[in-house]
């Protein structure tokens, strides 16, 4: 199954989901995004994902990704496939799956060794112009899976700040799940409200990833993750604290207490 | 005054490559706090692009560790999807983009997705390309800014995620790519400028000779004529920064 997600890239990831996915223990995931924070990297991790189509993976403010790296190297706890993508390579193909087209053609990336290593992508020529064009393919994700800040019952979601490629996923993916910090009456949703199979009312769904407008990016956890990560069996203690032994975010939000408070706008 | 550590000049140095009036891809670290000092010294109308989607004409008010933290989103210009931030780029209308990398090689070609071994089983993998390949084969100018280590700087780099001058000469035009190349490598040790897709040492950093930069580089060092000596950040500069960055987190760490 393929699932697009951190879609607004380092704002509003959706790592509740991510952390009910590794309790059900799902397994063999493709994971689609520009840039998903440690939310990829906790996946690997946790041994759910097969294969990896992003522009980044890592940790944002503190570097590498541990565990990503432990994938890559020595297939630790499983080897991983990697189909390297920039950002602007990932909006596109998701813009192709959003509007039915087989490909986009781009200047970007002509001479980087990105397509040499990704073989979907294909060199050719403009038929117009002449002029070297990379087609990027449609990506067409199972499942995208969207945080904001307030969705309808019904499915019309709102999320205000930066979206990243969160309206192109939406409507490139067969199914949506929305996350929403609450629910209320939505005007102009970001996409058809058709296109989503569920709403989970889920406050503090993004933690520690900022939602705009709700709270503030928990700096100190990011770092926290990093030195704790190092070596797999310190990744094993610390999502053994805090996803396996968490049964829902609502335990999770009282375990973070007054650092949670702090951060709520 | 403190003594200025290297990350201060690099980032005094970024800011000068930032001209009043431009669109600049913007990125974190270093470059974030070039373009704040740039906005309040000599480019106060340059406009601050960041690839999630905002467009900034004042700086946010705060530190930012990521490009989508809060302060970021305040007060922005414009809060619009990726692909359209990227289409200005590809369109021709960003003059400068800043990136950082883990090697570079003499072309100005820059390595941000694997070390050694192939691509699928490298001895070291790194995050991948985020929005630096686009960047480096879009904007008008690259300016680059990376720690200075002879593992860094190599004659070949494993990997090229960013297109720089490729092997050199009319390389870019070659493959294809619109525009563009590095017209900067802003290192730890001092500043290398591009001639025919060649990277020529231009100033060292104060306190710094030329001979330490051909120990730390890992190609055949090429020096321009009369290598100066890189600018001390002035007075009001370094105010601006340790406003800014009080704590030192982005320029204390030397990248």
């Amino acid at each position: 199954m393929s699932i697009a997600i951190g879609c607004a890239l380092e704002p509003a990831i959706p790592f509740a989901f991510a952390h009910e996915v590794i309790r059900q223990r799902k397994r063999d995931l493709t994971l689609i995004g520009p840039i998903s924070d440690i939310l990829f990297d906790q996946l690997i991790g946790a041994g759910c994902v097969a294969a990896v189509e992003a522009a980044w993976v890592g940790n944002v403010s503190a570097g590498l990704g541990h565990c990503y790296r432990r994938a890559l190297e020595h297939g630790v706890p499983r080897s991983i496939t990697v189909r390297d993508h920039s950002n602007f390579t990932i909006a596109q193909a998701l813009l192709a799956g959003a509007i039915g087209a087989p490909y986009l053609p781009t200047k970007t990336l002509l001479g980087s060794d990105i397509p040499r290593a990704n073989r979907t992508f294909r060199e050719s020529t403009s038929p117009f112009d002449g002029s070297q064009v990379l087609l990027v393919p449609a990506i067409r994700p199972d499942l995208a899976v969207i945080a904001c800040q307030v969705a309808s019952v019904e499915g019309a979601a709102d999320l205000a700040g930066p979206s990243g490629v969160s309206r192109d996923a939406a409507l490139a993916a067969s199914d949506v799940i929305v996350l929403a910090e609450r629910i209320g009456d939505v005007d102009r949703p970001l996409f058809p409200p058709a296109k989503v199979a569920a709403v989970v009312h889920e406050p503090g769904a993004c933690h520690p990833s900022p939602l705009f407008g709700a709270y503030e990016r928990d700096h100190e956890f990011f770092h926290e993750y990093h030195r704790a990560t190092r070596e797999r069996a310190g990744f094993d203690e610390w999502a053994a604290e805090w996803v396996i032994g968490v049964p829902d975010r609502a335990t999770y939000l009282r375990k973070l207490g007054a650092r949670w408070d702090a951060l709520r706008l | 005054m403190t003594s200025v550590s290297a990350g201060e000049v690099m980032v005094a140095q970024a800011a000068r490559e930032i001209r009043d009036g431009e669109t600049v891809f913007v990125g974190m670290r270093l470059p974030l706090i070039a373009f704040v000092v740039a906005k309040r010294t000599h480019a106060p109308s340059a406009i601050g692009l960041f690839e999630l989607g905002l467009m900034r004409d004042r700086p946010a008010s705060e530190l930012l560790y990521t490009m989508g933290d809060n302060p970021n989103v305040d007060a922005a210009l414009w809060c619009g999807p990726m692909i359209e931030l990227m289409g200005m780029l590809q369109r021709g209308e960003v003059q400068a983009g800043f990136i950082g990398g883990a090697e570079i090689d003499r072309h100005g070609n820059l390595n941000t997705t694997a070390i050694g071994g192939d691509r699928q089983h490298p001895t070291v993998a790194l995050p991948g390309s985020g929005g630096g390949a686009d960047i480096a084969s879009l904007a008008h100018r690259l300016i680059v800014i990376m720690p200075h280590d002879k593992r860094r700087l190599r004659e070949r780099v494993d990997f090229i995620t960013s297109p720089g001058y490729g092997d050199g000469g009319k390389w870019r035009a070659r493959v294809g790519l619109p525009r563009g190349g590095p017209s900067a490598l802003i290192t730890t040790l001092g500043v290398f400028r591009f001639e025919d897709g060649e990277a020529v040492l231009d100033t060292c950093h104060p306190g710094v000779s030329v001979e330490r930069v051909r120990e730390n580089t890992g190609w055949a060092l090429r020096v321009g004529p009369g290598v100066r000596e890189t600018p001390l950040p002035s007075a009001e500069v370094l105010r601006i920064i340790r406003e800014y960055d009080p704590k030192g987190f982005w320029t204390r760490r030397g990248e």
